[in-house]
């Protein structure tokens, strides 16, 4: 019967059966971190396949990545001392686990991967130069600690690939097979029809208009 | 659950469940866009174009060509480090305004002179060519890393031509010599390496590695402390009296027992010479020389003190990588600098996973052999 709990718990937290969305400065994070994650996935693939574009594409992926790490943490601290909106109904215990559990890796090696990025580039004994700025190396010059580095760079790259992958696919599922409002809770619009009819739908853009008339 | 309900005959009340056709069409969309997700990544990472030539293809024609040697670099897998220093007379900062060209700055610099070819105990010999490595440690963590070789200029112009090279050129088993067709065919596609090659006939090699004058030949941009920015290709040109070579085939490690015996007797010294490039002179093209009528600025004298065996020396972990270059130094487009820079990873990464091994060229041991 916990799932009838959870589902108490999203009635309570939704109580005008309007989807609760994540902070605007959570989802604005996440949308500039996911274009940035997957630009970066598809540097780091083509590193592995360039010769003519090799330099330029490493040239752009340190500085991205570093960009990534420095998001990556404010995002995690902000997530940890904010409380996330409820889950849609019709999610069942497993999924709200594998989506859990998938957040947690998707955080987890957001972080992960530019630090073993630049390990790496410490251990291989390269100058990391950043903005003008000399980078100190985290890790002490050693080929064998540079190769270690380098496997868990390439794991936690098809890693991340797939994570992001499914994160999306299971996302798009929600909006384009289940609509089950689950995409709202992350959507920079605003949405606020989910499971009563829409009279809301026009008070709510008239508002926003109001507003924006004002400024 | 949901996907249950859509599949009953008739759905709760109280389900906003779509109809089945939007429900495939929905199904259908996201399939596509997972396909193409998918794709785009493994055309990006090179596994769609497998006669696409990548850092890790051109890495693997030198093991088809020379073996694989774990352990060592893929080319230029003979060597011996060195250590020493660059002394700058201040000359070089009329183009550049790295800290390197500082007048009577004295910069500790890391190197190895080495054999190109993947063999690690190949046998020394005269038409070989030489390369010497450099990492100059600037202040503040900078560095200029360079690989340079005795040759006027490099006989590829792009990465391709290098790859095709080298298989055209690989040594058939039982004559010990490379295919003619092959080479044939080769150079009737390539002249710019035809006329390398001739180019090379015309400078043929010294004694051994300390009257050997050693060529950047790429071209990089260097800039001052005005802003102004111009093409410069770099060589050092030995202080010690040059010599022909020996005719006749030379003892197995031969050139770099002299290197260390040398080295034993005293400093060697090279002075670093930058020739600076006019507007019409080629920067994508290491295969061309620029007329000998340019500019040169005499930059200061490279010295070097003790030649290490490889164990003991850093020489032997370097990726001798020729974009890592300091403030007032620039890669030029040319197209092998990239390419360097990608394959000289790739072998790094390759010798380091192995476990990094030694070079056996060892002073003690090169009576007995």
């Amino acid at each position: 019967m916990s799932e009838a709990a959870a589902d108490d718990r999203e009635v309570l937290a939704s109580p005008a059966g309007e989807p609760a969305q994540f902070p605007l400065f959570s989802r604005w994070l996440h949308w500039v971190m996911a274009g940035l994650v997957v630009v970066m996935l598809f540097i780091g693939a083509g590193m592995m396949a360039s010769l003519g574009d090799y330099r330029f594409l490493v040239s752009v992926h340190k500085p991205l990545g570093m960009g990534v790490l420095a998001l990556a943490v404010i995002r995690l601290m902000y997530r940890l001392t904010h409380r996330a909106p409820p889950l849609p109904r019709s999610m069942n215990r497993t999924e709200r686990r594998a989506a859990t559990a998938s957040e947690c890796l998707l955080y987890g090696l957001m972080v992960a991967q530019p630090l073993v990025g630049w390990a790496m580039v410490s251990a291989s004994d390269t100058p990391f130069e950043l903005g003008g700025v000399h980078m100190p190396a985290i890790v002490p010059p050693d080929p064998g600690l540079y190769s270690a580095l380098r496997e868990t760079h390439a794991v936690f790259g098809y890693a991340l690939f797939l994570l992001f992958t499914m994160h999306m696919l299971a996302v798009l599922a929600h909006a384009l097979v289940l609509r089950d409002g689950l995409l709202t809770r992350m959507a920079l619009w605003r949405r606020p029809r989910i499971r009563t009819a829409a009279p809301s739908r026009f008070s709510h853009r008239g508002k926003r208009r109001e507003g924006s008339n004002a400024v | 659950m949901e996907r249950e309900d859509l599949q009953s005959p008739a759905p709760p009340p109280a389900s906003r469940a779509p109809s089945r056709r939007a429900a495939l069409l929905g199904i259908g969309a996201v399939a596509g866009v997972g396909a193409v997700d998918l794709g785009a990544f493994l055309f990006a990472s090179g596994r769609l174009t497998p006669d696409r030539l990548t850092p890790g293809r051109l890495t693997d024609g030198f093991e088809t060509v020379f073996g694989k040697h774990a352990g060592f670099r893929r080319n230029h897998a003979k060597g011996v480090g060195v250590a020493g220093s660059f002394l700058a007379n201040g000359a070089g900062n009329a183009v550049s305004e790295a800290v390197v060209f500082e007048d009577g700055r004295r910069t500790p610099v890391t190197g190895r002179f080495s054999l190109s070819g993947g063999v690690p105990d190949v046998a020394d010999a005269t038409q070989t060519v030489r390369g010497l490595g450099l990492r100059f440690d600037l202040p503040d963590g900078e560095q200029w890393r360079t690989a340079m070789i005795n040759r006027p200029v490099f006989q590829d112009r792009t990465p391709q031509g290098f790859y095709e090279r080298m298989l055209a050129f690989k040594a058939m088993p039982g004559t010990g010599k490379p295919d003619p067709e092959k080479t044939a065919a080769f150079l009737a596609k390539h002249p710019e390496t035809v006329r390398a090659m001739e180019l090379a006939k015309q400078h043929p090699p010294t004694s051994g590695f300390a009257d050997s004058s050693f060529n950047g030949l790429n071209t990089f941009h260097f800039t001052n402390g005005s802003g102004d920015t111009v093409p410069v290709r770099w060589s050092l040109i030995p202080l010690q009296p040059v010599r022909p070579a020996a005719k006749g085939p030379l003892g197995r490690n031969e050139l770099f027992e002299k290197l260390i015996a040398a080295l034993d007797a005293g400093p060697l010294r090279w002075r670093m010479v930058l020739t600076i490039g006019r507007p019409e002179d080629p920067v994508d093209d290491a295969t061309a020389a620029w007329p000998d009528t340019r500019r040169t600025i005499d930059a200061g004298v490279l010295t070097l003190t003790s030649a290490r065996t490889e164990a003991a020396g850093e020489g032997r972990d370097i990726n001798f990588d020729p974009t890592v270059v300091p403030r007032g130094i620039a890669p030029s487009s040319d197209p092998l600098l990239s390419a360097r820079s990608a394959v000289y990873a790739q072998s790094f990464t390759r010798r380091a996973g192995e476990g990094i091994r030694t070079s056996p060229v060892k002073a003690a041991e090169e009576s007995d052999v």
